[in-house]
């Protein structure tokens, strides 16, 4: 339903639209029934010349039932959306897979820098690759993502993955993805961080391992030395 | 009650002005909250303005910079929420009900109640100046989330951010007063022979909302103040670079927060469950149930905070927790819709204003209901949090509350306040002026939600995802219903002022309703009752068998006729 206005990007992207549909199901459900009896009453019950109201306590057992057996299926309801929602959340929030590439991500008034780890594979090292307001991934690959924030509160938000989560200032706050789409894609900061809240968008380009391969080849930082002096190259090498 | 009224009876500005009767200082606070309500419209406006055609030049406004979004749309917030609903229904019904309904003269501290508006008034003038001084409002959000709202190098608003705050902090003092008031005039002040089960459902939701407001806004206020001094002693409670945490100020925060939506849903709840009855002519489905559905949603209230921050960077662990809250709190909240519909059953439905006004404060407040399941459960949060589903979820619950739920009020007491009848005709235009673009207004930004738009931004050309035709046609949309919206708010006012001048007598009790307000004059004199009633009987005594009249006030001993001491 949803990806007929935002794409699925993610692995977890489509069990996070069944969910939404699940409870879309079971709401929609009480939601109409309760609205039809509602409308129905107030029709049926208008006031017609020479007919009084009903004199009705709702305290007598019979009375109550109809309160009572519609409380206890509106449980089982909350029951079964609670047992999908968690399960879910320990998916995309508490379980996390062993990571192929892992990625940084800083928030700052206003915009994204993202640090990807370049040809070694490993961030913190000379050849990671900086870039403001472009994210570069792999399809089918798990990432991690060690996201920070400098200032103020921001939120990460890729809406073709599902995926949100804010960036807390003091903390690094670990998360996972697994890109299954090719393209780009809006990156939104999802937490009001000031006036440039609203310019603080990116991108995120998922790439073939060719495609990215190739990105990685062009950026790499260690790689203008290289022409210029040999010892520099042997040295990042050497890292 | 109290000595302070019986001084003089000289009519003139500073009397009233520095009145302590109840029903002067119940109006105090109902006209503050419909000015307050006014400004909050206008923000709307030309922040919606702004979104629908971006950069334009708005009408009575201006251009808005992102500066000014940004402020426009914090101030809305926290107007509507601290300065219209809870003024006018906790404070305004509050005062003007309590001691009518349960049949006594004034509040029991009517000194305490008058300095309680006075704050109140201060607090508005504090937050209105806010938005004039150096660096305009505060334009963190109504949540105020620090770091941002703490230092001005990141919001770039130095004063505004801390009059803001200050006067969010006044305006909860106003309340504690106030709420003090409500309770004790309630325990101590009803009519002989009124008991628990014969108070009417809107003044035991007042009282619930009373005891909830003091329960949670402790923290906030330790928050609060922690805030204001990061803000201007540069302590570092909320700094995260100094040994502090910014998420700390939300947990306080909503710990507050959640309650805080059922202490304005209550009393809505409330004047529905009262005008649902008179035009019903029914007596109220399960009292008890009702009474303890919402004894349980508000305990259950102060477990379920952390709804609002499972994305946060808490432990992901604990978001398991607070899903099973949240969801167990639909329970109470369903089943008070449940006896609200049986309440209709059997009943002698007549569709005047009040009423339709509560019909659609219930048919519209389950669409914000059962959308609230979506953000409490974790897993489909995780998509829809700070999109612009919340936003129309939580409209949907706070509008039929704070405007529906009011307007019901408004409409159903007018007799009772000023002595006279609105028109009906009117009445009905403004309604259905109100309700139809209402839902035109919120269902397009539903969908704009799931479709991954985002809170709080200005203009949305940054966001290929969310700048295409499609979703720009459903914002000139929703702007344009709102803008229907506020010109029939204008049938409104022009109704309540002209019908204060032109409408029929009201008389004592128009409505044939039970309660003990109807039983005095209408407006109620100085100290209400010439002599205080009796009351013999619970308040929704409609259609009872065997009886001439379809309604028995509470005041009529068993063995008189209906009517007769009316
Ligand atoms: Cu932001
Ligand atoms: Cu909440």
């Amino acid at each position: 339903m949803i990806e007929r206005y935002v794409e699925i990007a993610s692995t977890y992207g489509g069990n996070i639209d069944a969910l939404i549909l699940l409870i879309a199901a079971l709401v929609g459900f009480w939601l109409v029934l309760c609205e039809v009896v509602f409308i129905g009453f107030i029709i049926k019950f208008r006031e017609k010349p020479g007919v009084r109201g009903q004199y009705i306590t709702g305290e007598e057992k019979h009375q109550k039932r109809w309160i009572a057996i519609p409380h206890y299926l509106v449980l089982v309801c909350d029951i079964v959306i609670i047992v999908f929602a968690v399960n879910i959340w320990y998916t995309v929030k508490q379980d996390l897979p062993e990571p192929d590439v892992t990625v940084r991500i800083i928030g700052q008034q206003w915009a994204w820098s993202f640090v990807h780890p370049g040809t070694d594979g490993l961030l913190d090292t000379e050849d990671d690759i900086k870039m403001v307001d472009e994210l570069h991934v792999e399809k089918d690959k798990v990432y991690h993502f060690k996201l920070e924030a400098r200032d103020v509160m921001h939120s990460f938000s890729v809406p073709v993955f599902r995926l949100k989560q804010d960036a807390v200032p003091g903390r690094i706050i670990t998360g996972w993805f697994e890109a299954t789409k090719l393209g780009s894609f809006d990156i939104q900061c999802a937490e009001i961080c000031g006036i440039g809240h609203g310019m603080m968008a990116a991108k995120i380009f998922i790439e073939s391992p060719e495609e990215h391969q190739k990105w990685v080849a062009l950026n790499d930082p260690t790689e203008d030395s290289k022409h210029t002096s040999t010892v520099a190259a042997n040295n990042a090498a050497a890292n | 009650m109290s000595d302070s009224h019986d001084h003089h009876e000289s009519h003139g500005f500073m009397s009233y002005a520095f009145s302590t009767d109840h029903k002067v200082i119940g109006m105090q606070y109902m006209f503050t909250g419909m000015a307050m309500a006014l400004i909050g419209g206008f923000f709307a406006y030309a922040f919606r303005m702004q979104l629908a055609f971006p950069g334009m030049d708005v009408p009575l406004y201006g251009i808005v910079s992102s500066a000014e979004y940004n402020s426009l749309v914090t101030n809305h917030g926290t107007i509507m929420i601290f300065w219209v609903a809870m003024p006018v229904l906790i404070a305004a019904f509050g005062n003007f009900l309590i001691p009518l309904m349960i049949g006594c003269d004034d509040m029991v501290f009517p000194r305490l109640n008058r300095l309680s508006y006075q704050i109140f008034l201060l607090s508005a003038i504090v937050l209105i100046s806010s938005f004039f001084v150096e660096g305009g409002g505060f334009g963190g959000a109504w949540t105020s989330y620090p770091p941002l709202s703490a230092k001005a190098e990141y919001n770039l608003t130095p004063l505004g951010s801390s009059l803001w705050l200050l006067a969010v902090a006044l305006e909860f003092v106003a309340f504690l007063l106030g709420g003090i008031n409500f309770i004790t005039t309630v325990m101590n002040a009803r009519a002989p022979g009124m008991t628990m089960d014969d108070i009417p459902m809107v003044i035991w939701m007042i009282v619930l909302a009373s005891i909830l407001f003091m329960a949670s806004v402790g923290p906030l206020i330790a928050g609060a103040v922690m805030l204001f001094f990061d803000q201007q002693l540069g302590t570092a409670f909320f700094d995260p670079d100094r040994g502090g945490d910014p998420v700390l100020w939300q947990h306080l925060f909503w710990f507050f927060g959640h309650p805080e939506v059922y202490v304005v849903l209550l009393p809505a709840m409330g004047i529905t469950a009262d005008v649902m009855c008179v035009f019903a002519r029914k007596k109220l489905f399960a009292y008890r149930t009702v009474l303890y559905t919402a004894i349980g949603t508000g305990v259950l209230s102060f477990f379920v905070w952390a709804h609002h921050q499972f994305i946060s960077g808490i432990d992901p662990r604990m978001a398991n927790l607070f899903t099973v809250t949240t969801l167990l709190i639909s329970i109470p909240i369903a089943e008070m819709c449940f006896v609200y519909i049986a309440t209709l059953y059997g009943g002698s439905i007549r569709l005047t204003t009040p009423m339709l006004w509560a019909l659609a404060f219930l048919g519209e407040f389950m669409i914000g209901g059962v959308t609230g399941i979506f953000l409490g459960a974790s897993g489909s949060d995780i998509y829809l949090h700070d999109s612009y589903f919340v936003l129309a979820h939580f409209h949907y619950t706070f509008f039929p509350i704070a405007i529906i739920g009011v307007f019901a009020g408004i409409t159903f007491w007018y007799p009772k306040m000023f002595g006279k009848m609105m028109n009906e005709t009117m009445g009905k235009i403004h309604f259905w002026g109100t309700v139809i673009p209402f839902n035109c207004i919120f269902i397009p930004l539903f969908l704009l939600g799931i479709g991954g738009q985002h809170r709080r931004i200005y203009n949305y050309e940054h966001f290929p995802e969310l700048a295409g035709k499609s979703m720009q046609d459903m914002r000139v949309f929703a702007t344009v219903s709102l803008c229907i919206m506020l010109i029939f708010q204008f049938v409104f006012l022009y109704n309540f002022f002209a019908s204060l001048l032109k409408g029929k007598e009201a008389g004592k009790n128009p409505w044939k309703s039970n309660t003990l307000e109807w039983t005095t004059e209408s407006p109620p004199p100085h100290g209400n009752w010439k002599e205080l009633p009796n009351c013999y009987r619970g308040p929704y005594e409609y259609s009872v068998e065997g009886r001439e009249e379809d309604y028995w006030p509470q005041n009529i001993p068993d063995d008189e006729p209906a009517g007769g001491a009316a």
